[in-house]
């Protein structure tokens, strides 16, 4: 409220012509104020202008570091405490050292965190990639068709709160090698999500829309490019977020087990080594991954997402 | 005048966990071509399932409904609904929802260019030619409807059946529609069913109100012929005799023959 008794303030004392050209950092910071003091502060004068945005822009930050710098200090008195957990300080130096040269590579055994990070990412996209090639038509079937929802339901209630590492051994007897074990597990985790958002999407498919097909009698192909696809595809995108995510907290359990290249293998490794700097680091590489794969799927699903109710 | 649609002691009854619900019985009722006709009653007696019927939507449990000389067997595009909720597919353009019943139906004889140029002939009638290549979440609640009127004339039905198509809109919006539609009409000469509520809404548009009795097994109470020169205009309206007359009748039918229980 500050803000907006503040430009009436300056708009009363300091009454700007209306013929005065707006500059395009005030058109933004328009837009982004209530309506009622919007009409006001369009005709502010100039210099105040910038001063408002940046302070909007620090109170945003404020809470989120204060939240990072006590995180940072909690971590800081326990790493005094504890010897074996390395200090913030020592941490900072040793990512510096590693992300210098992200794309070494030593043999197997020894790669750069980059190489590590984009193993792990490819086997959770061709994990994934066969799930979706699998999921989505199997849930488009058992949400169209109620004697294989019947037939299924009972099959993923089943299996789908198994934890997908429990999955590996089998993996390993059936493809004989640890790498195509691992996306094994990615494909079970991914599954589950995939076939239930997308069978759910194709029951919540709105009457009105399929009554629409029927009056103008649409060829199947037309109902289903026109009018099935388009209302599912905010459902399938939410299974396809929710397996991605959970495809990249399997990843590091599964290379913990199975070793190789990849990201939970290198914790691993580290861990042997005893470079606990190098553990903390990945817990926030990991963070950090799987917060942008989440935020690329919501920029994805926002582009295909419709008000129903508009 | 020729019949086109024959309601043949139409019954419905629906199975519900309770037994069976008998909502519609010995309908009779003929719409001749180019006649505009209106059904009304109180919420829950069945106008929207008689209509449904019409369509195709439903079946009957007794009786029959033909159209054009056939068994109404199920929906088709020459019977064009015109939703309440005018059910337009967000994903596409006012123009692509408009294209989708044109390419239906004449897509088989007409190349692109022709169906393209029907598609805003329609669309251009309703006076939305501007919001052409606008998505539905972008106009108002007028707006989409007038294009939902737009698809379904563009068609060319045999018949259009609507229901409740402006129950959803303010009272402004809502006569701005009802001037468009009498001028559709007038333009098309097309065979129009209805379903309304609104006493005034029924008497401007229709030649014929079917007055609907309460339901459960609801029937046809009373057929009102609304003797009224067309093209009418709701301002002369205000003062004729007919116009009193044939309200007077409606809302006699409805707030004392069938006087509603306390719902």
């Amino acid at each position: 409220m500050s803000a907006a008794s503040l430009s009436l303030t300056a708009n009363s004392s300091n009454p700007a012509p209306a013929a005065e050209p707006t500059s395009p950092a005030r058109t933004t910071e328009n837009h982004m104020t209530s309506a009622a003091p919007t009409t006001i502060a369009a005709s502010k004068p100039a210099p105040k202008n910038y001063a408002e945005p940046i302070g909007r822009a620090l109170r945003a930050l404020l809470p989120p570091i204060l939240g990072f710098a006590l995180l940072v200090g909690i971590w800081a008195i326990v790493s005094m405490k504890n010897k074996g957990i390395p200090t913030p300080e020592v941490v900072w130096h040793a990512a510096v050292t590693l992300f210098s040269d992200p794309f070494y590579s030593n043999g197997p055994n020894d790669q750069g965190i980059g190489w590590n990070i984009l193993s792990s990412l490819k086997r959770v996209a061709i994990g994934f990639g066969f799930a979706a090639a699998v999921g989505i038509p199997l849930g488009f079937m058992i949400g169209r068709f109620k004697f294989l929802s019947a037939a299924l339901d009972p099959i993923i209630s089943l299996l789908r709160p198994v934890s997908p590492l429990a999955w590996l051994p089998i993996g390993l007897l059936v493809f004989k090698k640890a790498d195509p074990a691992a996306t094994w597990t990615i494909f079970i985790c991914s599954i589950w999500p995939m076939i239930l958002n997308t069978a759910q999407g194709v029951q919540r498919v709105p009457q009105d829309y399929l009554n629409v097909a029927r009056v103008l009698n649409l060829s199947e192909w037309k109902v289903i490019t026109k009018i099935l696809f388009p209302s599912v595809l905010p459902y399938m995108l939410t299974g396809i977020r929710l397996s991605i995510g959970t495809a990249w907290l399997v990843i590091v359990a599964a290379e913990m087990l199975t070793g190789g290249v990849g990201i939970g293998f290198w914790v691993w490794d580290e861990w042997n080594n005893l470079k606990v700097e190098h553990i903390i680091i990945a817990i926030f590489v990991i963070g950090l991954v799987g917060l942008l794969l989440e935020q690329l799927l919501i920029q994805i699903a926002k582009k295909f997402s419709y008000d129903s109710n508009s | 005048m020729k019949s086109l649609v024959q309601i043949e002691n139409v019954g419905m009854s629906f199975e519900t966990k309770k037994g069976s619900f008998v909502a519609l019985r010995d309908i009779n009722l003929q719409i001749n071509e180019g006649e505009v006709v209106s059904l009304i009653g109180h919420s829950g007696c069945g106008k929207s399932t008689l209509l449904n019927l019409i369509a195709g939507l439903t079946l009957p449990t007794d009786g029959a409904l033909i159209c054009g000389g056939r068994e109404i067997a199920g929906p088709g595009p020459e019977r064009a609904v015109v939703f309440q909720n005018h059910s337009l597919l967000p994903w596409l353009t006012c123009f692509e929802n408009v294209y989708l019943g044109v390419e239906r139906v004449f897509g088989q004889k007409e190349g692109k260019a022709k169906l393209k140029a029907r598609t805003m002939a329609a669309i251009e009638m309703v006076h939305m030619a501007h919001a052409a290549d606008k998505h539905p979440g972008e106009i108002s609640g007028g707006m989409k409807q007038r294009i939902g009127i737009a698809r379904a004339f563009a068609m060319e039905p045999k018949i259009l059946l609507m229901d409740e198509p402006f129950g959803a809109l303010d009272a402004l919006t809502r006569a701005a529609l009802q001037d468009e539609l009498i001028g559709v009409m007038q333009k098309t000469g097309a065979t129009v069913v209805m379903v309304t509520h609104d006493v005034d809404e029924a008497v401007l548009l229709s030649d014929r109100v079917v007055m609907l009795t309460n339901g459960p097994a609801a029937t046809i109470g009373e057929i009102l012929e609304v003797n009224l020169a067309k093209p009418r205009n709701r301002l002369t309206l205000a003062n004729d005799a007919e116009y009193t007359r044939c309200r007077a009748a409606i809302i006699e039918f409805l707030y004392q023959k069938q006087v509603r229980k306390a719902a």
